[in-house]
């Protein structure tokens, strides 16, 4: 084998036997420790063909000796992570409503968890920072239709409003002007008188007209002097918070339609725990009662 | 054996009256260096002398810190750690005597390592590689590792026939033992690392039983495994193709710093000297090879100044030692500057100048960044406080026709025992502050070295709104109720645009 060495006269190094066009290549081996660690990555890839998944087949993959699965993975960290809850989920879940308040770590817990869940199920409405727009309402402040306590606030969620649940909270104005039960005329000397009564820039005469209308009408669900029954879901009309908007145009639109929001029921979507942190999480944003 | 060995090896050459010539080569000397051939061996002897006794000590205080400082104790209080220094990593803190660093002061730690890069760039311009020579680990753990290898199988000579002997059980005993040696360094080495990150007697209890976590088994193996590798096996090799700092230190050596040198005026012509001969005519250098012999990296001083060199000074040591024994002065290998060896190859002498332009620009450097240092810490606050203005909404209008908006205030007590604090909204007349979960009115608990997040609502009543622009500039205050100490943070009230003036 060795019979055949050939050294190259110039620069004495020897040459590999190769020539081309009457060049000769040098001999010039690649330092060890490259040809080493080379040497290691194949090794590597191949312990890395044998413990991992590797190869498809026509119908699969192999699956390797270590059977991992990226997927079980998550599996498994996202379990790890419900039993790392698992303490004060039932603690939560076993805690009355007006008590949670009262244990600051379980509050944390509670109000972080339903920060979550309103931001996955709820943003979409009420906004990102529960803001709301014109029609859904505003959930910082403290004028809330249904009740703004823990408990009214959970029972809202669990059945919704207007919803297909049957213990939805529905209660319907009427739609004055597309049923025709007020004429235009009708309408916008009511609207004139709610003006009035929020405190707004208003017409007398026609306030004065309105006035009547609204005592027949009106009066039955928003009070005589426009104070609502909220818990029944007619709103105040005194204060300066609109769901619709408080300007004239909208307050004819509101009596022309009788307008009426919808929210889903979430009791059967959501688990009780979730429900309740929701409920924790909207009550402290600031205006709960 | 022995004889066949002798027969190989030529008759030795007599340097001087009574010192024999070293039969050692520079074989790492750049031009002798092929990057294709394989590494060659250096057995360096054993020297003596001021420099080596210098090193000893340089040794046994940089490594007695390395390994005892974990185990210092420093009490801060019961709900603190009682390590002097250690780096806290589940809990974000880094703990050193006195101080305590949160993540976001770590410019303390960059400052410090503008400090150290500083300080090395000021010992080089002044005295060379003084790092590289006697307190780089890399150094130091070779020194160590060079003597466990002298302890087993003997100095210079005895390593270098045992190298040639056929494998037998006394050469596998003393190869085997210096291995092993080498690896219980390599452990202790991990050990002490690991011990930075966790209460060391906690974690060495837990490591013994085995329940200590396995992040610090595998830092131990990796820490003991680099030990081993670097100091024990790989040596000069790191210097010499894997450390940064010899292509770098070019830059900020000059004609005027003292590097360890080979007198050249002095000693050329070299050669052997016969006893009765005149010293006349001739250098003092009796080409002994002593220094060669020495030499840690496989280097020949004599070849001047080269990047190989780590300044160790152990020539110096071994050419003295010669100089004295032929009765010749001292110093013909020592530190000198490259501005007075030039002076002298005229006759001339130059003086040292360490005070140079360069020297001054990075001790003035230093001095900058040390006061800029002494004065943060000295302006490091105990109580630190954020505030986040909510964006969305900005304002909440309530149905009394007032304005709520939120904020998310933050507020970190660094003191080594829990404090109680009360929120205060300076500069907004008549305004509400509630805290989710928490009566404002007993105070914030914060407990010992911790942050807590505030959920805090500010109510300004319609009838105060008036007052105020559409966004009013006010400051929290957040009040220590134990010690009246304070901390003021200026943030933003927002409205309704023209809400509380007329109408609504």
């Amino acid at each position: 084998m060795t019979t055949n060495r050939e050294i190259d006269a110039v620069t004495g190094v020897e040459t590999t036997g190769h020539v081309w066009d009457g060049i000769k290549e040098l001999n010039k081996p690649l330092p060890r420790w490259w040809l080493l660690t080379f040497y290691a990555t194949i090794v590597w890839a191949i312990g890395y063909w044998v413990v991992y998944p590797a190869f498809p087949t026509l119908t699969s993959y192999t699956k390797g000796i270590w059977n991992y699965s990226q997927r079980e993975t998550v599996a498994k960290d996202v379990s790890a992570a419900r039993s790392a809850q698992s303490g004060y989920r039932d603690k939560l879940a076993a805690t009355p409503l007006d008590d949670v308040k009262k244990d600051p770590d379980l509050l944390r817990f509670a109000v972080a968890g339903g920060g979550a869940a309103f931001q996955t199920n709820c943003a979409p409405c009420h906004g990102r920072g529960a803001q709301g727009f014109a029609g859904y309402p505003n959930l910082n402040d403290d004028d809330w239709l249904w009740g703004g306590t823990l408990a009214d606030i959970e029972k809202t969620l669990q059945v919704g409003i207007r919803s297909d649940h049957k213990d939805a909270r529905a209660t319907q104005m009427p739609k004055y002007g597309l049923e025709k039960l007020l004429d235009e005329s009708q309408i916008s000397d009511a609207a004139e008188f709610v003006l009035k009564l929020s405190g707004q820039k208003f017409d007398a005469a026609a306030a004065d007209r309105g006035a009547k209308t609204f005592t027949e009408q009106c009066a039955a669900c928003h009070g005589p002097a426009g104070k609502g029954m909220q818990e029944q879901g007619a709103p105040n009309l005194t204060d300066g918070i609109w769901l619709y908007g408080g300007s004239k145009a909208a307050i004819v639109e509101s009596i022309r339609t009788g307008r009426g929001g919808v929210m889903p029921a979430w009791g059967g979507r959501l688990d009780p725990v979730t429900l309740k942190s929701l409920a924790v999480y909207v009550h402290s944003l600031g205006g709960g009662k | 054996m022995t004889k066949m060995m002798r027969s190989i090896i030529p008759a030795t050459i007599q340097a001087a009256p009574g010192i024999d010539q070293h039969d050692a080569r520079a074989v790492n000397s750049a031009e002798k260096r092929s990057l294709y051939s394989s590494r060659q061996k250096i057995h360096p002897k054993r020297a003596g002398g001021t420099f080596r006794r210098i090193k000893w000590m340089v040794m046994l205080v940089t490594l007695g810190i390395y390994y005892a400082l974990p185990w210092l104790r420093w009490y801060r209080g019961p709900d603190l750690p009682d390590q002097a220094v250690l780096l806290d990593m589940a809990h974000n803190r880094f703990f050193f005597f006195f101080l305590e660093i949160w993540p976001q002061e770590f410019y303390f730690v960059t400052g410090l390592l503008v400090l150290a890069a500083l300080g090395l760039f000021l010992v080089t311009s002044m005295a060379g590689r003084v790092w590289c020579g006697y307190t780089c680990p890399q150094t130091v753990w070779t020194d160590l590792m060079i003597a466990v290898e002298r302890f087993w199988q003997g100095d210079r000579n005895q390593r270098i026939s045992l190298d040639k002997k056929p494998w037998g059980l006394e050469k596998i005993f003393k190869k085997s033992m210096t291995h092993v040696t080498w690896a219980a360094i390599g452990v202790l080495t991990g050990g002490a690392f690991i011990f930075y990150f966790e209460d060391a007697p906690t974690l060495a209890r837990d490591l013994f039983a085995g329940t200590a976590p396995a992040i610090a088994y595998l830092f131990l193996g990796i820490f003991a495994a680099t030990t081993y590798l670097l100091g024990g096996i790989a040596r000069e090799q790191v210097c010499i193709y894997m450390c940064p700092w010899p292509r770098i230190q070019g830059a900020m050596v000059d004609h005027e710093t003292l590097l360890v040198s080979y007198r050249k005026e002095r000693g050329e012509p070299r050669g052997p000297h016969k006893k009765g001969d005149t010293w006349d005519d001739r250098g003092d250098c009796v080409d002994c090879k002593a220094c060669v012999a020495v030499c840690p990296t496989g280097i020949d001083i004599r070849d001047g100044s080269q990047l190989e060199c780590i300044q160790c000074a152990l020539c110096i040591d071994a050419c003295n030692d010669i100089m004295g024994k032929i009765g010749r002065p001292k110093g013909l290998i020592a530190y000198d500057t490259i501005a007075n060896q030039e002076a002298a190859a005229v006759g001339k002498t130059a003086p040292l100048k360490l005070i140079r332009a360069r020297t001054i620009l990075y001790a003035v450097v230093m001095g900058v960044v040390g006061l800029v240092m002494l004065a943060a810490l000295s302006l490091r606050t105990t109580l630190e406080v954020n505030v986040l203005h909510d964006r969305n909404p900005p304002y909440v209008l309530l149905s009394d026709a007032s304005v709520r908006n939120g904020y998310v205030v933050k507020v970190l007590n660094k003191l080594h025992e829990p404090h109680t604090y009360r929120l205060e909204a300076r500069g907004l007349d008549g305004a509400q502050i509630s805290i989710l979960g928490v009566d404002n009115s007993q105070g914030v608990k914060v407990s010992t070295d911790d942050l807590r997040e505030l959920r805090v609502y500010v109510t300004v009543p319609k009838d105060r709104l008036a007052t105020l622009a559409d966004a009013t500039n006010f400051s929290f205050v957040v009040k220590d109720m134990a010690t009246g100490h304070e901390v003021a943070r200026k943030t933003l009230f927002q409205k309704p645009a023209g809400a509380g003036n007329a109408g609504n």
